[in-house]
Order: C-alpha cells, then sequence, then structure tokens
C-alpha cells in the first residue's frame, strides 16, 4: 500500500499500480479515453492530466498523465488544479474539433463515453467554426456498423482487436490528422469477438448493428442480470427489452468470468427470443389453444391415464425446469436426453472435477496460467470467450520478463515490445488448425485416438506411474517429452480439454497429465456442450437409450420431453420410432423443431429472457438468471408449466423450487444461497429515466395498466424501488451520476478491473478433493482404411449451437458447407479445393453432395464437418462413410439433395 | 377609510372601461406563435420528416406522455416507424420542443382538443405531422451532421472538407 494526496486528502492506494486506475478505484471522477482497464494504458489520448507536485513545499506543480504515472509513496497530486482543469478542456475541445454533428442519430448517444467526458470536462459549446474532416465508412459484416467520423484515434479498437484478441483485419490506415480505423478493404470482421469494439469504442464508431435496426436508448431498455445459455462458460449478460422484444445484449461484468468481454455468439445470439419459430400458444393435437389452463387440464389428463411416464430433461434447461421434471415424472423415470457419448463423457468430467482433486480455474485464473496445454478442442469455437482468455496466458512470460526491466505490467506499450522475446508456452493438440495457432509454441494435429494417446505419453513423461501408450512414433514422443518437459517447469500449469473431440480417452488423458503435474497451483478445465450440461449432470438420471427401452416394451406410454430437440442427440429414424411408439407425446419448448412438430401437446416455454433459472457452467458455478420481461400469456417458464400441472404442488413459488432443488440434490446445496433472500423494497428493472410509461401501450388503451407484478424474484417491472442499497451483481442498469456508458461499472468495483463489490455473482459447487486411479484405456492408433474416412464433427462458435443459430445476423457468419480433407485423401479421390465429393452414408439412403476444402492440417482418414450445418446435421461423430468425387452436374443438384 | 374611497373610485372607474372578457367561442383570442397549445411534428425545408427519432422529447418529457420507434429508409435517414403522443397527458410543459435537436416537434397556438372520449386523445404520427417547417423556416438537421444520407455523401454537409484520401503522403 501507498500513501498519496490527492487535492489534499491523504489515501490508501495499492502499490505497484497506475494514478488513473487508483484515483477510479477511489471513486474520483477523471477523464479518461484511450486507457481501458484489461488493457493498460499508452497515454495516447492525454486526457487524464493531473498536476503533480515534487514536495509538501511545491505549489506549482507540473502536468503529468495519471495512466501512464505510476503510484508512489508520499505522492502529492491535484485534479482540481486550475491548470490540470484548462488542459483537460483545451484538449477534449481539439478531439472534439472534428467530430460530427451526430448525437442525435447516433446509436451510442445516451451511453457514450465521449459525452460523458466532454461533460464531465465542462466543454459544452463549440468554437470552432472551421471545416470539419470527413472518413468514408466501411461494412464491417452483419454484427458492427461502422461511423468513422465519429472517431477521437484513441487506439483503444485496434489495441483490443488486434494485440488484446488476436486479430488481424482492422488496422491504422492513413496518416498524420487522417488516421483511420478499419479494415484494408470492406468485408466482414473475421474475429470472433468483434462485437467487443462497440463496447471498447468510446464513442460511436463501431456500433451494434441488430440493435440498430430496433434501436432503442439505453435509458429505455428494461434489463436484468442474465447469464448468456450459449456455451458452457457463463459468462454474465445484460439482456434489453422494449416494446415487449429482446432488443440487444451487452456484456455484463463479472470478475470471475468473462471480465469486460463477450464473444460474437454470445452478444449477437439472442435473436431466436424474437423468432418466428418461437410457438406463442400451447397446441394440443396441432390445434391451437388461447388459454395455458385448457392445455394444463389436457396434460393432467394424459398423465393421470398414462400407463408409464417418462421424463426427457435438457442440458439447456435450468436446473429448477429439470428438477421440476424429475419430480413429476419420479426419479426412476427421469431421463437425461444426452446422447450416448455425450453422456459418457459428461458423467466422466462430472467424476473428475468432483473427485479428482484438481482445481477447476476460472477464466480469469486462466489468464494467469504460465503454461498450457489444450488437448482435443477448438476452444474459439466450443468455449469461445476462453480462447480470448487463453491468449492473453501466452503473455505471462512478457510479464514476468517486464517485472524484471522494471517495466510495469500496465504500460502497454511497452510491454507488449517484448513480446516477440519470450512467450508462455500454449500447446495445441486438436483435430485440425484452430484459431489460436498463432499464439502456439507447438501444435499436434491427429486423430481424436492420437491426441488421447499423446495425452498419455505426456502425462507418463510427467510421471512413470501413469499408463504409457505402445507403438508411439518418434516425433510424438519427442514432442510429448518437450510438453511434458514445459509444463513440468511452470508455477501455473493449465489443462484444457472438453467434449468436442467425443471421446472419452481425451477427457481421462487430460487428468492423467493434470494428475501428474508437480505444481501446486494447476488447473484442469473442460469444455462442454451447453450451458447447463453440468447441472443437468449432476441432478442425474437415465440414459436416454433406456428411454427407448422403456417405450418398446410397453412400459411407457406417455412422455415429457423439457426444451430439447430428440433429434440432436441420435439418428432421426431412431427417435421417429421412439416418437411414434408412445402414446402422448408431451413437449415443452420455446422454439419449433423437430420433435415439437411430433408433438401431441406442445407447451410453449419462456426462453431466458423471460424467466428465471439456475444454470451451472463448466466451472461448477451456479448462476441466476433473471426475467427480462415478463412472458406474454400463455408462455409460461419451462418450470412453472410442470407445477401447474402437478396435482398438489409443494413449491408455488421458483425460490422455494430453488431451495427444494438443492435440498433434494446434495451435489446442489447452495444454490438457494443465490438469488438471496428477498429484497425489499424490490430492485427496478427500468432506468429512473425510462420514457414514455403513459403512451407505450396507449394504442391499445389509453388507460394504463399497472405494471406486471414479479412474484418470483427480487425485480419489479417498473422504475420505481431501491438502488442504492443493492449489490452490484444484482444491479440490472450499470450507471452512476456523470458516468452513462458501461464504464460507470469503475463505479461498483472494489478496485478497478477487481471483483464486484460485495461480491461477484455466482457461487461455486465443487471444491476440488480427493484423487482418481490413473486412467489406463489408452485406445489403439487409428488406422485409416482404404475407401472410407470417418466424420469428425469440428464444432463452429455460429453454427454450432442450437439456439443462437436462429438468430439472423448469427445465420448471416455460418461457414460454407464443406467438408475438409487431407491433401493425401483428395489426391486419392481425385479432387481439388472447391470440387464437390458425394458422401455415402450406411444409413441414409439418399447422398449428400457437397464441395470439398483441401487442409493440410486434417489428418489422414478423416473428414471434417462443420457441426450444426443443416446439410450434416443427420451425420453422428465417428460416422464411417464412403467418399466419390461428384460428376460435373453436383452444382444444380445440391440443393435437391440436402 | 382614504383607502376604501379610492377602492370605490377604481371599481366605480372601471365600469367606464372596455371589457377584456371575450365571447369564446365566436370569438377567438389572438395567440402568439409560441404559445404552448397542440404538438405537431414539422418537416424540414426539403419537406421531409424532421424527426429522426432520437428519443429526447420522449425522455425529457415530465409525464412520459411520448413513446417512438426508430427507423431507417433505404438511405440512411432514421425516422419514427411511430411517434404517439398520449394528450390526455400532455401538460403543454414545451420540454419537448426544447430537447429537439432537430426543431422537429413544436407547440402551436391550437388549444381545443377536447374529446368526449379519452382514447381519441391519443395521436399517431399521421395525426402530429404536418407539411410545413413549423415556427423554424430553415433549419435541416440532416444539411449538418455527419452522417451521409441518400443525396448527401460524406463531406458535402455544412462545413464539411471532403473525405480523407487515405493512400496520400502528403501533409
Amino acid at each position: 500500500m501507498a500513501t498519496i494526496e490527492v487535492d489534499g486528502r491523504t489515501y490508501e492506494v495499492q502499490d505497484g499500480s497506475n494514478l488513473l486506475a487508483e484515483c477510479l478505484s477511489l471513486g474520483l471522477d477523471l477523464p479518461y479515453f484511450c486507457w481501458h482497464p484489461a488493457m493498460g494504458s499508452v497515454g495516447a489520448c492525454r486526457q487524464c492530466a493531473v498536476i503533480q507536485y515534487k514536495d509538501a513545499e511545491d505549489t506549482r506543480g507540473r502536468l503529468v498523465m495519471a495512466c501512464i504515472t505510476p503510484v508512489a509513496d508520499n505522492l502529492r497530486i491535484s485534479l482540481n488544479a486550475d491548470v490540470a482543469r484548462q488542459f483537460r478542456a483545451d484538449n477534449i475541445e481539439l478531439l472534439m474539433i472534428n467530430h460530427p454533428h451526430d448525437c442525435p442519430v447516433c446509436e451510442e448517444g445516451g451511453e457514450c463515453h465521449l459525452q460523458d467526458m466532454t461533460l464531465m470536462t465542462g466543454h459544452t459549446s463549440r468554437r470552432y467554426r472551421g471545416r470539419k474532416r470527413t472518413h468514408r465508412n466501411q461494412y464491417l459484416g452483419p454484427f458492427v456498423n461502422h461511423e468513422m467520423n465519429r472517431c477521437i484515434a484513441c487506439y483503444r479498437c485496434v489495441r483490443f482487436y488486434n494485440d488484446y484478441a488476436g486479430g488481424a483485419d482492422l488496422e491504422v490506415l492513413g496518416i498524420h490528422n487522417n488516421v483511420y480505423f478499419g479494415r484494408h478493404e470492406d468485408g466482414t470482421l473475421e474475429s470472433e469477438f468483434s462485437g467487443n469494439l462497440v463496447e471498447v469504442c468510446p464513442t460511436g464508431v463501431f456500433t451494434d448493428k441488430p440493435f440498430s435496426d430496433r434501436y432503442t436508448r439505453k435509458w429505455d431498455l428494461q434489463t436484468a442480470p442474465s447469464v448468456c445459455v450459449h456455451c458452457s462458460l457463463g459468462c454474465n449478460t445484460t439482456p434489453g427489452e422494449r416494446y415487449g422484444e429482446l432488443r440487444r445484449i451487452v456484456n455484463r461484468y463479472h470478475g470471475d468470468v468473462n471480465g469486460y468481454f463477450l464473444c460474437d455468439r454470445g452478444r449477437f445470439g439472442y435473436g431466436f427470443v424474437n423468432s418466428d419459430l418461437r410457438g406463442r400458444f400451447p397446441r394440443i393435437e396441432r390445434q391451437p389453444v388461447a388459454v395455458a389452463g385448457t392445455a394444463i387440464e389436457h396434460f393432467r389428463t394424459q398423465i393421470r391415464s398414462a400407463k408409464g411416464i417418462i421424463g426427457i430433461g435438457s442440458p439447456r434447461a435450468s436446473l429448477e425446469a429439470n428438477f421440476t421434471l424429475r419430480e413429476l415424472v419420479g426419479e426412476t423415470n427421469f431421463f437425461l436426453g444426452l446422447d450416448e457419448t455425450e453422456h459418457d463423457l459428461l458423467e466422466s468430467i462430472l467424476g473428475i472435477l468432483a473427485n479428482g482433486g484438481i482445481h477447476t480455474p476460472t477464466l480469469r485464473e486462466t489468464e494467469q496460467a504460465d503454461a498450457v496445454l489444450i488437448l482435443g478442442e477448438d476452444v474459439t469455437h466450443s468455449a469461445p470467450r476462453l480462447a480470448l482468455s487463453l491468449r492473453q496466458s501466452v503473455r505471462n512470460a512478457t510479464f514476468d520478463l517486464a517485472r524484471q526491466l522494471k517495466i510495469p505490467r500496465w504500460l502497454d506499450a511497452a510491454v507488449r515490445q517484448l513480446e516477440g522475446q519470450v512467450q508462455s508456452p500454449l500447446f495445441i493438440a486438436s483435430v485440425h488448425a484452430t484459431r489460436l495457432h498463432d499464439s502456439a509454441a507447438e501444435t499436434f494435429h491427429g486423430s481424436p485416438e492420437a491426441i488421447a494417446r499423446l495425452g498419455f505419453a505426456i502425462a507418463h513423461s510427467l510421471n512413470p506411474e501413469s499408463p504409457l501408450p505402445s507403438g508411439l512414433d518418434e516425433a510424438e514422443e519427442a514432442l510429448a517429452a518437450l510438453i511434458a518437459g514445459r509444463l513440468r517447469e511452470a508455477k501455473r500449469p493449465l489443462i484444457v480439454s472438453g467434449t468436442s473431440c467425443a471421446s472419452l480417452a481425451v477427457v481421462q488423458a487430460a487428468y492423467n497429465i493434470a494428475r501428474a503435474l508437480p505444481a501446486q497451483n494447476k488447473g484442469l478445465l473442460y469444455a462442454l456442450p451447453e450451458a447447463n450440461s453440468l447441472g443437468l449432470t449432476m441432478i442425474g438420471g437415465r440414459r436416454l437409450k433406456d428411454a427407448f427401452a422403456r417405450v418398446q416394451d410397453g412400459s411407457a406410454d406417455t412422455m415429457v420431453i423439457l426444451e430439447n430437440d430428440l433429434y440432436r442427440r441420435a439418428p432421426a429414424p431412431q427417435i421417429d420410432a421412439f416418437l411414434d411408439a408412445a402414446r402422448h407425446v408431451a413437449v415443452i419448448d420455446h422454439l419449433e423443431n423437430p420433435t415439437t412438430a411430433k408433438a401431441g401437446l406442445l407447451l410453449p416455454a419462456a426462453t431466458f429472457a423471460e424467466s428465471e433459472g439456475t444454470l451451472v457452467n463448466n466451472e461448477g458455478r451456479a448462476q441466476c438468471y433473471f426475467p427480462v420481461y415478463p412472458a406474454q400469456e400463455p408462455i409460461l417458464a419451462g418450470w412453472e408449466w410442470l407445477i401447474r400441472v402437478m396435482d398438489n404442488p409443494r413449491w408455488h413459488h421458483f425460490r422455494d423450487l430453488t431451495s427444494a432443488c438443492a435440498a433434494a440434490i446434495p451435489a446442489l446445496a447452495g444454490i438457494e444461497r443465490f438469488p438471496a433472500e428477498e429484497h425489499l423494497p424490490k430492485i427496478p428493472r427500468q432506468p429512473h429515466r425510462y420514457s414514455g410509461r403513459t403512451a407505450m401501450h396507449a394504442d391499445v388503451s389509453v388507460i394504463e395498466p399497472p405494471p406486471p407484478q414479479d412474484c418470483e424474484t427480487p425485480f419489479a417491472f417498473s422504475m420505481e424501488g431501491d438502488t442504492v442499497h443493492v449489490p452490484p451483481a444484482l444491479l440490472p442498469v450499470v450507471w452512476a451520476p456523470g458516468w452513462n456508458s458501461n464504464q460507470a461499472i469503475n463505479k461498483f468495483q472494489d478496485e478497478v478491473a477487481g471483483p464486484l463489490r460485495s461480491g461477484n455473482p455466482g457461487i461455486r459447487l465443487i471444491q476440488a478433493s480427493g484423487m482418481l486411479p490413473w486412467f489406463d484405456r489408452i485406445p489403439p492408433a487409428f488406422v485409416p482404411e482404404r475407401g472410407f474416412w470417418r466424420i469428425v464433427r469440428l464444432p463452429n462458435i455460429f453454427a454450432g449451437e442450437e439456439l443462437s443459430a436462429h438468430s439472423a445476423p448469427v445465420a448471416e457468419r455460418f461457414p460454407d458447407a464443406c467438408v475438409f480433407v487431407n491433401p493425401e485423401d483428395a489426391e486419392t479421390l481425385a479432387v481439388s479445393n472447391g470440387d464437390s465429393v458425394e458422401i455415402r452414408y450406411e444409413l441414409e439412403l439418399s447422398s449428400l453432395r457437397i464441395p470439398v476444402r483441401i487442409d493440410s492440417t486434417m489428418p489422414a482418414g478423416l473428414l471434417g464437418i462443420t457441426a450444426g450445418l443443416p446439410p450434416f446435421r443427420h451425420l453422428p461423430n465417428g460416422a464411417r462413410v464412403a467418399l466419390i468425387k461428384a460428376g460435373p452436374e453436383a452444382p444444380a443438384k445440391t440443393g435437391e439433395n440436402q | 377609510m382614504l383607502s376604501q374611497l379610492r377602492s370605490l373610485w377604481e371599481v366605480l372607474k372601471h365600469t367606464f372601461v372596455k371589457a377584456d372578457t371575450v365571447e369564446y367561442p365566436e370569438q377567438k383570442p389572438a395567440l402568439s406563435p409560441r404559445y404552448r397549445g397542440r404538438i405537431v411534428l414539422t418537416r424540414d425545408p426539403d419537406g421531409e420528416e424532421r424527426c429522426v427519432a432520437c428519443n429526447l422529447c420522449a425522455v425529457v418529457c415530465p409525464v412520459d406522455c411520448i413513446a417512438l420507434q426508430k427507423t431507417e429508409d433505404e438511405n440512411g435517414r432514421w425516422y419514427p416507424e411511430f411517434f404517439r403522443i398520449n394528450f390526455s397527458r400532455c401538460i403543454m410543459c414545451g420540454f419537448c420542443e426544447e430537447a429537439c435537436p432537430t426543431c422537429a416537434i413544436q407547440l402551436t397556438p391550437d388549444f381545443e382538443m377536447c374529446e368526449y372520449d379519452r382514447q381519441n386523445m391519443v395521436y399517431e404520427k399521421e395525426h402530429l405531422l404536418i407539411d410545413g417547417t413549423g415556427k423554424y423556416h430553415d433549419y435541416n438537421f440532416y444539411r449538418v451532421a455527419g452522417m451521409a444520407i441518400g443525396g448527401k455523401a460524406k463531406g458535402q454537409a455544412e462545413n464539411e472538407a471532403p473525405p480523407v484520401d487515405l493512400k496520400t503522403l502528403l501533409p
């Protein structure tokens, strides 16, 4: 700690930090632009000028930039000295000279850091009467709008996009006063994190394109704390609603998980909520009914008359919904609704997390790892936000070197100069080249078996007790020894694996390595398929194939399927047979899908934006999402449908249900503590300047209805209530006086970029303990078979997830449908890039024609397909297919065959 | 005593003064243009809608009686998809006019808005939008703003230099 004096007052601050960060941590208002808590200081904008005094006698002092001035003990500074104030006012006047007269038609208006800072410095009237510099805009794809005139050249965009996120297609172009931030030509921004530019840019150069189409000012958005449902990481989000429609999602700061950034799937994947595929009414035998009561009565009769009932849960439904279903149908009749392999993998991973004795790091902790091995996972596509964190971990060696050279960690430009010299090792063993390869020290490509065998070899070389795979070639042995050597040296090594290889051996090899590591601070992290995969596994239930058997042998004739499209879990003929054999099929889901099409009774479920629930992310953190706006009758939350159909439900409210769930399932004990006890008065979902209350619904009726009541959560659907005594983790709107932009978050953290005041949201349910025996089921090496290929499903950030794929801007970013083959295989087939091949799959009567892409990193004998793309939906992982070069008439027929 | 006499005198004097009372509605009072009555949406001198759906009128409104939704035409102009004023709540304070950055929303000297049915006090855009410029004749927001719209490219607004050529190395 150091003591500094600011304008005559003494404060205790963190040693080794910079003045700007400390002033903001103290709650003082000091304007800035180029500094960002996650990206450090470069001193480019000259906005955070303060006066620094030499000693107690010095009355004159000198101007310094707070962001690049280290804190020192007994430092005396002034924020309010006339010279400093004048300097800041003059600086902003210069920055504003070319700023267009755009605020009314700018999407940033009302949450603009530039507006806030301009007002803070007191520059309220333009003196400059000369001509303004102008720029042409670019088309940057479906996510981000570009309006270059508004730029103040703070360089934050390129520092985020290139330096932080590893992008390569956003550049600073032009010279001197004309610098331009854009691409070398119009085109879609390639990075999977481009949406963060919207929040990183302090003004309106980069704005949210889908939001602009249905634009609403920040002060008009109704919001509630939420959790992203599009992958297993559980990033915190703030969805915003207006006129009954979800308008946008922005990042919600979580000190341990997502920090300041989201991936593009999380930010733009919400489109499914407003989709036309949403079921708006219950449907009985294909006939819509207008009221929920009728459907519930029908449902109840079905259950009463059932000979046997089964319930199929879902990894994308909340803990509460799955638990209620389990209570409704009985524990022995509850099935998890996962495919066979996924069921195995998740149970194995849960066993490892709970009993393996190895800590699962938070995303924040993964950034601090000093050696990382990714085993069989393409994290950019399966757990995107993790890829951004791992990219930061590579810098830890640079930070160590900087410390030796006495360069502070936050002095970004200086530390980046060291980047070429040292790098913390990142090793990637994956099926084919991933987006992180530019940061990797060594890469390995192979079949899931080869990856697992490499993993076992690394584990053996770290600890000879771990079993050794036989028949490794020299190159693999050398690579395993090299990786083991680097991991052994590391103080905070991290092993990342997951389910995308669909290989139990890979998961187990990752555990063996983690167990064999000598370091104390080691970590093991698994990327899982869906938002509540781990939570569902913790509830536990039977396998889907047992459900099939139940229906086949006639012991069950009624089924309740909760938020689960079974056609994604098993081959279509099997599901067809299963659903056709049942007498009653009740489906609760948000969107129309092949399963709902077969439902005798369809109950429309509220999405994450209209209901409450708890999700358990891949590290075992239970987090709650709250409804942003009330579900429109007769749509109900999944858990509510199930409670309403019970004859004598023991719980009527969400909170009771959460407590019951925690009490019934020991693994989930703790979830009842969050969302805390009832908060009174309620917390308003609407900002205090929410507009149009008396006119919004006046077209329907001029008589204003009372706001909808929320009996389930601590929030109110109004602008009235308490925002002052609310823990920041529950605060719907991040706003502080004078800070209208998202950067107001500084006011709600213990210290800048630290945890939220009174704690980050969520409760970790799993504490590492125990130890498992070495896994020793080493798979034999994969040997390609002549004339046949094995399907590997490659995850994709945009196409790979069920719900986000229904968002229009995300669908625009789907990769082209093509298959990836090895160059040698391509030669055997006599195809070149772009030629079509016919895929013949034994279970399918028709074959599939698809263009080929030759990928030199693809292992021989494997056929890579993008998971989630429509033509590939029926091709399971590991399927054995034959390939034939397609004739020249192929393109015309492609459409039909798909 | 004296003051009472003076009051009597003053009152009697008014017997010979012309009455201020106007026989409304037969006789209409002359109201100044700045009188705060019925609200209108105006057009710019080129005849285009002035409102850019910035929402500032809605947020400044103390009774929250304005609701609107932004949309964009094919030329990139922002305009309101709907614009609704609930006059049964409006207090004619004129804040919306003050807040409007484009001179679109204006109060007029018309106050005769009584209705038997309160629902008829809800005015939509087609009831609000007039064909003229209202009180402010010359202002055209898009001629000043930096955003490019159909018919006005970058660099063609008032006080704008032509767009920067990024490829030049000249100072």
